[in-house]
């Protein structure tokens, strides 16, 4: 329990899956849900410090990733659903009007 | 004690506002010039209540500032909106207001009908309200914008007629020359301003305030540069050369307009502005000189023009240019009190003439409307004869221009006489007297000569209006008749204040008024005089008569002369101009001198500003900014590439700088 290691490392770990998935993925909703993965891999890292170094601040930052996250989640998922009625698709790699 | 002089230039603010903002929507014309005259009216009560209350005052307490709200402060300087009641003040409120009254009634009859009469009132309140801040200000600074917010008006009323381009091509021509007069004005205030605070600490553009300290001013040295920059302001303001082509093109503008603006106040506040600040100017012996020399060139230069203009508002226009050099004359002599008085009486006499002129304009042009003829109705060989349609114009301008000629017992003579025994007996610049005496003496021959070459060519003779016309040509209407004739009767009685001593003491002690009066105001200016130069000779008496006699001896020959030309003979005029053709060419294009400054400055600023739009303009300054925007639109289209719109991309490099930014902290 008491080994911040452990924590760092099982954080860490997520947070490089979700970053690879990120890059890699070509379906929306597997990338978004890799950026879950890496907000909650940033949450465990704040809940472990905050309670290693007894200061509730890291827990009260986590509420708000968590509220931002879901928040992100409604208006990243209603975007998917109005591309997929556009182009049906939710392949990242047809969103490519927005260049030169 | 003088707690309601704010009323004085609040009342045809007010007017200015109620005509300015409602006056389209009022529309009735007796309205609209009810509300216009009647606010300067009631400053003109005001003002009549102030100058009483002066007199009661016992000499030495008559110079009263008057604060009404501190208007900045910055470190060492300090300018209030604050008054300065004192005698000169108090005889300019009484000649602004008084003479604005009755052009103000007189336009009522004389605007009848024009299109934008609100507009016309309105700015004719704004002028008396800028005109009264001049003259009330009690700082350099409320001065200025009393003298900007005349010229402003003055700009806007030549513009009156917009329509017409030489109206418009006028109002700016008198802008720009009283810009290039501005200029100096402030030049003047910063200098002195400067250096009255650094040399002796005194930081103060008020004017009591620089009076009392005056006597730390040097003489000459930087006072005359700080007064020749003031001067500078003053031939711009009031038409003296090198500034004063601008004002015969003024005559552009509506009669009463040239009256009030180009004629009686705003004209004259360069010479108010000098006597003002006697004190300064006559610690500088070079500035005096140059002013009188100026003065006296102006006074005869213009009336050599004068003789043979055939438009009746330019011989007056050049008249009025003339008699205002005959007043920088006597500043430039230190006889301030001559010039005020001279300052006072013109303004009784042109405003006449030039309202008097503006009647027989209007008749005339009522006539030749009536026959469908485009005759110029300002054109004096058009006229002729009027005197038994307009028996009342006429004896009023007789009045007046037998005023201005110097014909004894008129306003005229006295201030006129005065000037010219002044630039004869000054002891300020020696051998230099004899020919300023001999400029004004010219001028006054010139002068008697062109009037009553008007008045012969316009009320005598045969009417040489086109048939038909005639029977239609009419008196004016009471509204316009009644200010012509109060005006000629201070044309009359306007000079007895400033009855000179030599006649006074003759007549039975009668004492000189507007000297007794106007004493305090150029108490220091003349204690300076007394202290540092001394005329080593007393003139006679006798001479001072003989003088006398002589100007009215010469007054007589340019009447007759006159008389003679287009009276007696009328053929002569032709066979002299055309016994000397170029003499009277070059008179009657008033010397060339509009053509010399088109060529000298017009011109050469034109070719200048020309080659900096084209130039400098299109090719620096515009090729710089479009440079600079062509480089980046290069750099951009280059660099835009790198945004592939795919969003891995975007990922892969956010990730990768991450990287980057996280080693570049771990293993440095």
């Amino acid at each position: 329990m008491d080994n911040l290691n452990n924590y760092l490392l099982v954080s860490a770990v997520l947070f490089s899956i979700g970053t690879i998935g990120v890059l890699t993925r070509k379906n929306a909703i597997v990338v978004f849900m890799c950026i879950e993965m890496m907000l909650n891999a940033v949450n465990l890292s704040f809940v472990a410090l905050s309670r290693h170094l007894g200061n509730l601040d890291g827990q009260v930052f986590v509420f708000f990733i968590m509220t931002v996250a879901a928040a992100e989640a409604a208006v990243g998922l209603a975007l998917f659903i109005s591309f997929f009625n556009n182009r049906e698709s939710i392949d990242i790699d047809d969103a490519n009007l927005m260049k030169w | 004690m003088f707690d309601n002089v704010w009323l004085i230039p609040l009342f045809p603010l007010i007017g200015f506002l109620i005509n300015g903002l409602l006056g389209k929507k009022i529309k009735n014309e007796t309205v609209i010039g009810s509300i216009g005259a009647f606010a300067v009216l009631c400053s003109f009560i005001v003002s009549v209540m102030t100058f009483l209350k002066l007199i009661g005052l016992p000499a030495e307490e008559r110079v009263v500032n008057v604060k009404i709200f501190t208007w900045m402060t910055a470190g060492n300087f300090n300018a209030d909106i604050a008054f300065l009641i004192d005698p000169l003040s108090c005889l300019m409120l009484l000649v602004v207001t008084g003479i604005g009254f009755l052009i103000h009634v007189y336009s009522i009859g004389y605007m009848h009908g024009e299109e934008g009469f609100y507009r016309f009132f309105a700015y004719l309140n704004l002028f008396v309200f800028s005109m009264l801040l001049l003259v009330m200000g009690n700082n350099l600074l409320l001065m200025f914008v009393g003298w900007e917010g005349v010229g402003l008006c003055s700009y806007l009323l030549i513009g009156y007629y917009f329509h017409k381009k030489s109206a418009g091509d006028a109002g700016k021509k008198a802008f720009v020359m009283n810009r290039v007069g501005d200029f100096g004005f402030l030049l003047g205030t910063f200098t002195l301003f400067w250096f009255m605070g650094q040399t002796h600490n005194v930081w103060t553009i008020q004017f009591t305030e620089m009076a009392a300290n005056a006597h730390l001013l040097p003489t000459g040295g930087i006072v005359t540069v700080i007064t020749l920059c003031f001067f500078l302001g003053a031939t711009g303001k009031s038409a003296q050369i090198p500034l004063y082509t601008w004002l015969p093109d003024a005559m552009e503008g509506p009669t009463p307009v040239s009256a009030l603006i180009h004629a009686a106040t705003m004209v004259t506040a360069g010479v108010y502005m000098i006597g003002r600040m006697s004190y300064l100017f006559i610690r500088s012996p070079e500035t005096m000189m140059v002013i009188a020399v100026i003065g006296g060139c102006t006074a005869l230069f213009a009336a050599t023009i004068g003789t043979a203009q055939n438009d009746i508002k330019r011989v007056l226009a050049y008249s009025t240019v003339s008699q205002l050099g005959y007043m920088f004359l006597a500043m430039g002599v230190g006889a301030f009190t001559a010039g005020i008085f001279h300052l006072m009486t013109h303004a009784f006499f042109k405003a006449c003439l030039f309202l008097g002129s503006g009647a027989v304009i209007h008749s005339m042009h009522g006539a030749l409307h009536h026959i469908h003829s485009h005759d110029d109705a300002q054109d004096m060989r058009n006229m002729g004869g009027l005197k038994k349609h307009m028996p009342l114009t006429f004896m009023t301008f007789l009045v007046a221009t037998i005023a201005i000629a110097g014909i004894p017992g008129f306003a005229g003579f006295f201030s006129k006489d005065e000037i010219l025994w002044q630039a004869f007996a000054n002891p300020l610049h020696g051998s230099l007297n004899m020919l300023l005496w001999g400029m004004g003496a010219c001028a006054a021959l010139l002068t008697a000569f062109y009037m009553f070459r008007l008045v012969f060519m316009t009320f005598f003779g045969k009417c040489r209006i086109k048939e038909g016309a005639e029977k239609h040509l009419h008196e004016s209407p009471m509204v316009i008749v009644i200010p012509l004739i109060v005006l000629a009767l201070l044309s009359i009685v306007g000079g007895y204040v400033g009855l000179p001593k030599l006649i006074g003491d003759v007549v039975g002690g009668i004492p000189n008024y507007l000297e007794h009066y106007l004493e305090p105001v150029f108490a220091n200016a003349n204690a300076y005089v007394k202290a540092n130069l001394h005329s080593d000779h007393h003139h006679s008496h006798a001479l001072e008569w003989g003088l006398m006699g002589l100007s009215v001896v010469i007054a007589l020959i340019g009447i007759s002369i006159a008389a003679l030309l287009y009276l007696v003979n009328p053929e002569l005029p032709k066979k002299f101009t055309s016994a000397f053709p170029v003499l009277h060419r070059a008179v009657y294009n008033k010397w060339y001198i509009d053509e010399l400054y088109d060529f000298m400055i017009v011109n050469p600023c034109k070719s200048l500003g020309n080659f900096l739009w084209k130039g400098f303009d299109v090719l620096v300054v515009d090729g710089l900014v479009n440079g600079v925007a062509h480089v980046v639109m290069a750099f951009g289209g280059v660099t835009r590439y790198l945004q592939t719109g795919q969003i891995y991309n975007y990922a892969w490099t956010m990730a990768f700088g991450v990287v980057v930014i996280v080693g570049y902290y771990l293993f440095k």
